[in-house]
Formats: C-alpha cells, sequence, structure tokens
C-alpha cells in the first residue's frame, strides 16, 4: 500500500496522534484520528456488519455499463469523450491541489466535454468501502493516508483495473515512447501484484520518487569539519567524536516511527549480501530474515543503537526526535526525503539537509557504498467496476506526462517516478541530495515491498526492531521473532500473497 | 385498567424498540456472524466456522490483552474505590460534628471540585496532557524535575514493567473525582444520628468509617465496581494517545480494544476483529454478571 512505501506511511499509524504542534495537514489528521478511532471501536465493527451482510447478499450483481470511445493518435485508451470521471485524492502532506489545479485541469483540457467530479478525503476506506461493496466505485482513487483501502482485498476481489494497457499506450508528449518507457526503472513492477488467476499485472501506479537514506546537517557538518563517512569504520569513529562533542550521534523514534530503522537495518543487509536478501524476506521464504547478512547487519545496528543512541527516544514520536536534529542535538536520522519538507516550519535557516546512503558494512559488501533504497510511494489504482475506467487510465496518462509531473513537482516540491518533470527544477538542499544521491546509485538501487503487503509483518518488525535498538533482544531474537510471523502469515490461507 | 392500554403502550414503545433493535441489535447480532468469516473489509465474507476462535486462542496479542484486562479488573476499582472513599469521608465526615451537621474537613467545598476537575476533561485531551508528564526526556514534567536535581529520568511508557502501571495511574487519576462525588452522595444520605450514637459510645474515625460508612454505602460501592470493572474493559483512547508503538513496548500495555482497532483498520481482518469483539462481548457480560451476584448482600434498612 502506498500508505508505507512513503512518507504518508507514518500518518497511517494510530500512534502517531500527537500534539497540536504538527504542520496542519499532518496534525489535523493525527487529531481527529483520535476521536474517529474511539468511535469506531464501539460503531465501526457493527457498522462492518451490516455491510458484511449487504455484500454477501448483493456482490453477483451485473458489472455497470462502462463506457469506451474511438481510439484514436490523441486519444490512444479510447476514451469515451463526455463521460463522467470521478476523482478521489487523499488529503494529506500533499494535499489535493496538485490534482484540482494540475491534473483533472490536464484531463479537461484534452477532453474538454468530461465532467470531472472531485473528492478529497483523510480517511479513503470510510468514504470508499460502501460504494465498492455497492458496486459504485469512484474511477480514479488515490489510495493513502491512515485509513486506505487493502489494496490485497481489492485484486482479490477483481476492483483494481489491469494498467497494462495505460503502460503500453504512447505518451502525451512523444507519440513514439511508451508511458512504461518515461518512468523511473521498477516503477510498474512496483505496483504489480498477483491477480486471483495467478497472473501479475500491474494493478498499482506509484507516483512519487521517494529515496530512502540517513539524514545529517550540511552546517552541522562543514562547521565541524567532519567528512560523510562511507565505511563503517569511518561511521563509528564519526560517532565517537560526535558523542564527544556533546550530541547524540545516531537517533530514531520509537514511539511510532520503528520502521525507520527496520529500513536502515534491512538496507545495510541488502548491500552485504545484495538485493536478493529482500526479495526472500518479500516471498516469504523460509529463513530469510535469518539470512547471514540480515543478522549481521541487526548485530551492527544494535551496537549503534547501545553505544550512540539515546534511551530516551524509544517514548517520542518521529516529529520529536526530528525537532532534536533540527536543534543540532541529533547528528544523523535515518528518513525519506520527504523529512525536509516535513519539518520546514521547524527547521532553522542554513540547517541544510542532507541525505548519506548506508554506509558499507564490510570490504566484502555486494552493493557500493553508493547503493540506495528508492521506490515509489503514494499508490493511485483505477476502479474495474467503475462506469469509466478508461477516463481513469487516461487521467494516469496525463499525470505521466511531463505536464503533469512537472506541476506536482512544482505544487509539493517532491520528485515524481516522470524524470523528465523534474529537469532543471531547483529542488531545496535536501531533495537536491537525494536526487544527486538517486542519480550516483545508478543501477544499484532497490526496495522492498513487504510492509506493504503484509501490514502485519511490518508490525511485528517494527516492535522486535525497538526490542532490538534498546538493547532487549539480541539480532537472533530480533530475526527469530519476525521470522516465525513471517512463517504464519505464509501458513495462513486468508491472507492474499505476493511475490517478485 | 383502562380499555386500550396496550396499544397505547405499544405504540409509545414501537419507535425506541425499533431503533435499539436496528442499531443496537442488529449490528451485535452481524458482528457475531461476521466472527465466522474471513472478511477483509472489501468483497464477500467467506464462512470459515470457528477458525477465527481457534486462532484467537494461539494468539498472544490476545492473550497478552486478556491479562492486562485481568489486571486492570483488580487495580482499577480497587485503588480508584479505596482513594474515592477516602477523600469522601474527609470531604463529607472527615471534620467532625459542628451544630449538630456532619461535616468535611477545612475547605471540602474547593477540593470536590478540584477533585471532579478530571472528569471534565475529554479523554484524548488527559492523554495528551501525561504523554507531557511521562516524557521521557527532560523536557517531561517529571523527569525535568528528576534531571534538574541529578536524578536518572524515569522511563514510565518504555520500561515494559512500567508501562501498564503508569496508564493505570491515568486511568486512576481521570476517575477518581467521579466517585468521590457519587460516594458523596451516598454518605450525604446516611442520617447523622447514626455517627452521633457511635460517636457518644467512643468510636473513633476509624471505627466510624468501616463500622459505620462502609456498610451504609455498600449499595453504591457495587454501582463503583461494576462502572469501574467495565471502564477496565475499555481503556482504549488512553492506551492508543499514550503507549509506545500502540500498546507498547512490545504489547505491554496493549488492550482488547487496540487489538480489534489493529487487526480491522491496520490488517484489514474485519472477521477476526469481529470475533475478537465477540469474546470481548461475553467477557463484560460475565464480569457483570459475577461482579453483581459475588457483591449482593442484604441492603441496610435506615
Amino acid at each position: 500500500m502506498s500508505a508505507t512505501s512513503d512518507n504518508t506511511s507514518d500518518r497511517v499509524d494510530p500512534s502517531t496522534m500527537t500534539g497540536p504542534d504538527l504542520p496542519a495537514a499532518l496534525g489535523s489528521s493525527r487529531r481527529t484520528v483520535l476521536r474517529r478511532a474511539a468511535a469506531a471501536g464501539l460503531l465501526t465493527i457493527p457498522a462492518a456488519g451490516l455491510l458484511g451482510a449487504c455484500a454477501t447478499g448483493g456482490d453477483d450483481e451485473g458489472s455497470t455499463e462502462q463506457e469506451t470511445g474511438e481510439k484514436s493518435a490523441t486519444n490512444p485508451l479510447g476514451v469515451k469523450e463526455d463521460a463522467a470521471l470521478e476523482v478521489i485524492i487523499f488529503n494529506g502532506g500533499y494535499g489535493e491541489k496538485y490534482a484540482t489545479d494540475v491534473h483533472e485541469k490536464l484531463y479537461k483540457t484534452a477532453f474538454p466535454k468530461a465532467e470531472i467530479k472531485h473528492q478529497a478525503t483523510q480517511a479513503v476506506s470510510t468514504v470508499l468501502q460502501p460504494r465498492f461493496t455497492a458496486g459504485d466505485p469512484p474511477e480514479f482513487v488515490n489510495n493513502s493516508g491512515e485509513k486506505f483501502l487493502d489494496f490485497g482485498a481489492l485484486v482479490n476481489d477483481n476492483q483494481l483495473q489491469d494498467l497494462t494497457e495505460l503502460w503500453d499506450a504512447p505518451s502525451v508528449d512523444d507519440p513514439n515512447k511508451k508511458v512504461r518507457d518515461t518512468v523511473i526503472p521498477g516503477v510498474v513492477e512496483q505496483g504489480m501484484f498477483n491477480a486471483k488467476d495467478g497472473s501479475r499485472k500491474p494493478f498499482v501506479l506509484y507516483y512519487v520518487s521517494t529515496v530512502y537514506g540517513i539524514w545529517y546537517s550540511g552546517k552541522l557538518f562543514k562547521d565541524n569539519g567532519w567528512t560523510v563517512p562511507t565505511t563503517w569504520e569511518q561511521f563509528t569513529a564519526l560517532c565517537d567524536q560526535i558523542k564527544a562533542k556533546g550530541i547524540t550521534p545516531f537517533g530514531y523514534a520509537g514511539a511510532n516511527a520503528a520502521y525507520y530503522m527496520w529500513n536502515v537495518i534491512l538496507t545495510q543487509a541488502a548491500k552485504v549480501g545484495g538485493p536478493d536478501v529482500l526479495k526472500a524476506i518479500d516471498n516469504l521464504e523460509p529463513n530469510a530474515w535469518k539470512a547471514e547478512p540480515v543478522i549481521q547487519s541487526a548485530k551492527a545496528w544494535a551496537e549503534i543503537g547501545a553505544k550512540y543512541g539515546d534511551k530516551s527516544f524509544e517514548g517520542l514520536k518521529h516529529t520529536d526526535v526530528q525537532l532534536r536534529q533540527n536543534q543540532y542535538k541529533l547528528a544523523f536520522y535515518p528518513s525519506g526525503d520527504w523529512l525536509e519538507n516535513e519539518q520546514k516550519k521547524d527547521t532553522p535557516a542554513g540547517f541544510e539537509y542532507q541525505l548519506m546512503p548506508v554506509p558499507s558494512l564490510t570490504a566484502a559488501d555486494k552493493l557500493p557504498a553508493g547503493a540506495i533504497r528508492a521506490a515509489g510511494g503514494e499508490g493511485y489504482f483505477v476502479s474495474a467496476k467503475s462506469k469509466n475506467p478508461r477516463g481513469g487510465m487516461e487521467y494516469m496518462r496525463q499525470m505521466l506526462s511531463k505536464a503533469g509531473a512537472r506541476g506536482f513537482t512544482e505544487t509539493v516540491g517532491a520528485a515524481t517516478v516522470v524524470p523528465a518533470g523534474s529537469e532543471g527544477y531547483s529542488f531545496p538542499p535536501g531533495v537536491a541530495s537525494s536526487q544527486a544521491a538517486l542519480k550516483a546509485a545508478g543501477a544499484n538501487v532497490f526496495n522492498m515491498m513487504f510492509d506493504n503487503w503484509y501490514k502485519e509483518l511490518d508490525t511485528e518488525a517494527r516492535t522486535a526492531t525497538n526490542e532490538l535498538m534498546f538493547g532487549r533482544a539480541t539480532a537472533e531474537q530480533w530475526a527469530d521473532r519476525i521470522q516465525k510471523r513471517a512463517d504464519a502469515i505464509k501458513g495462513d490461507s486468508s491472507v492474499a500473497k505476493f511475490s517478485r | 385498567m383502562r380499555q386500550g392500554k396496550y396499544p397505547f403502550v405499544i405504540g409509545f414503545l414501537f419507535l425506541p424498540v425499533t431503533i435499539y433493535a436496528v442499531f443496537v441489535i442488529a449490528p451485535y447480532a452481524q458482528a457475531f456472524q461476521l466472527a465466522m468469516t474471513n472478511w477483509r473489509g472489501i468483497g464477500a465474507p467467506e464462512w470459515i466456522g470457528f477458525e477465527n476462535f481457534q486462532r484467537l486462542f494461539n494468539d498472544t496479542a490476545f492473550w497478552k490483552a486478556v491479562q492486562h484486562h485481568g489486571i486492570l479488573l483488580l487495580a482499577l476499582p480497587l485503588i480508584t474505590i479505596a482513594i474515592a472513599l477516602f477523600f469522601a469521608f474527609l470531604l463529607n465526615v472527615g471534620g467532625g460534628s459542628k451544630g449538630g451537621q456532619r461535616v468535611g474537613v477545612r475547605g471540602s467545598a474547593f477540593y470536590r471540585v478540584v477533585f471532579f476537575f478530571p472528569q471534565v476533561l475529554a479523554v484524548a485531551i488527559i492523554a495528551v496532557l501525561f504523554q507531557m508528564v511521562y516524557r521521557p526526556d527532560e523536557s517531561g514534567l517529571i523527569n525535568g524535575v528528576l534531571t534538574k536535581i541529578g536524578l536518572d529520568p524515569v522511563f514510565f511508557l518504555i520500561n515494559p514493567n512500567l508501562a501498564l502501571w503508569s496508564i493505570i495511574g491515568v486511568l486512576v487519576w481521570q476517575a477518581v473525582g467521579f466517585y468521590v462525588v457519587l460516594f458523596s452522595a451516598g454518605m450525604a444520605s446516611i442520617p447523622t444520628e447514626i455517627y452521633e450514637a457511635a460517636e457518644i459510645d467512643g468510636a473513633t474515625k476509624v471505627t466510624l468509617f468501616f463500622r459505620v460508612t462502609l456498610p451504609l454505602l455498600w449499595d453504591t460501592l457495587q454501582v463503583a465496581w461494576v462502572y469501574l470493572g467495565i471502564a477496565a474493559f475499555d481503556a482504549f483512547a488512553i492506551v492508543a494517545v499514550l503507549s509506545v508503538d500502540s500498546g507498547g513496548p512490545d504489547g505491554a500495555t496493549t488492550v482488547l480494544a487496540m487489538e480489534i482497532y489493529r487487526n480491522a483498520f491496520v490488517y484489514g481482518r474485519a472477521g477476526y476483529a469481529s470475533a475478537m469483539g465477540v469474546a470481548l462481548f461475553f467477557l463484560t457480560i460475565t464480569f457483570a454478571a459475577l461482579a453483581l451476584r459475588v457483591s449482593k448482600r442484604e441492603s441496610i434498612e435506615y
């Protein structure tokens, strides 16, 4: 689910509810979640019961007649020109302006007769679940936030439109180039799921480019004459120096953002043993978590936690720990490149966020020091059972045009998976550094999916990682425990399985 | 009785009973039905019989939550009632006799308001408030003081042995005020003559409390016990906001409502969450029945 692969992921967690000192968009969703959660605990279970009864009764009704039009050079997907299109946008970190001001306008320009119905929400599943159950889903959905719809369940119920046709269609800007060739490699594959009949199809468009790494203040490092470490020896030596200055060298927030840390551990493992280590984990292979590179990396980082961390961070939320970094009390903080935008209000002038790839652990690492985890974030889908799925796909084609991507980048300050869209755009220092790191990594870019596919495994990994990093578990116990949960999920017939 | 009584009564009952049946009974029944399916929120639920309950049986998180309810069930009413009784006694009877009237300690009118204050605050506000109180670093209310005077900070919500008790502390803090008022009302209805007679016989304040106040308050205590017991089966909001890692560390503070929420809305296991809801339903019902049965006593007439 896009909800965890990107910056919205910490917005998913019910524990992210916190004080009023948050950016407005995040803050409001975090605060309202509590009230909703309290009500949901009492009300939604019974309400779900009602839906269930409906679903059992009426899931066989014939699918609605779908609109199609004449295919042409300007309309390669065969959209019916005057067919209405309903767009649902998750109103979170990126807001909704990019949709109303950029993408919807582009669609409207291409198809002036089409009527676009726009709706923004902070609770996607609350709004849409009844509509899917009733057989009246909207065409285009930005499925994200703390209440996203379960992609696995959607795929299993054949609710998602197969996007193969979109990826193979000619792009808006260059008719000789397919849409799939305009995006960062791996994005199409990332959105692929195993359909009910066993075939793998692209169902989801991940649109925002997200780069993960360890963040530091360019100013702090310059002022102290510290150089960015690429090897483990350099890294620990620098941590010693930082500690001597009275600054906490490394930290993450245990209260709600423990996944920032398992991300570092697994990124490290991928560097030591190659990206197949992560593929095995994603595919729920036996003993994938107990593989030597994973244990080795967990051991190394547990030591960092014990020697260079701060025990009180376990009880703090991500914004609290991030604030420490902005106050120059913390040197290294692992996160994705949404961090700079998220902290905009609290970052002092001249702080200058910079991304550093996770340093090499051994001289025998399979991937170079510059290798990096990057992925598409923020998931979008088209409903297969909506009235105008072709319109939904066309909307995506417009999003993936140069103008669509550029407009998004200019509106929200984040790069998309369409590189042409951010060419020549001057990003703030943090995103500029992450884009540079992505470029420098070349082909050594990898990703992991297990947290999107199996939320329970993510939760277990978070809990176990806190135990590991704050000294209550060894690397072996950590791996054992997560492996056990992975095995349980593998043996659970009610969970849809995915592989890559 | 006059004729036409039944249509009249039925006429009045029809609407509320219908509303109750549609909005309370039917959803409950459907939760029972859903608990037998592997529904994941979308699509058609598939009937799987008692599989969810079998899974519950092997779910460590579920048993942890049940265990925490056990602790809450004992600790929350005991501590709350003890403190509330003590305060109520001081507020109403503790000051001795003045002009034939039992009065409380000096300033009791003021204390009464202060004690009730936490009850007025929304649970969410209390939870956020205690986030600040319990914060593990020097910006926390308690740890700020501790670090100032050179002591190590206490990790209230991080230490797995302390976390649940820290949360119980908040629950007690919030509940005490209400029960002070409840017990005060009960005490006010105890005739002054009984106290006077006992005092003439040479009873101390402690004897007065245990021999007079407590027995005559029994009905009120029973109500308080059931209320607090049911509150002990909830605790969701406080745990959700206050605990680290949603019910952590490592499930040390989780409660059933938290697990239900997690399964339904994070894991998308609506069927399994319903099974937990059914389990919670039976636990609560059993508790209420037991509490009323066990605490049954002859009420004392005066």
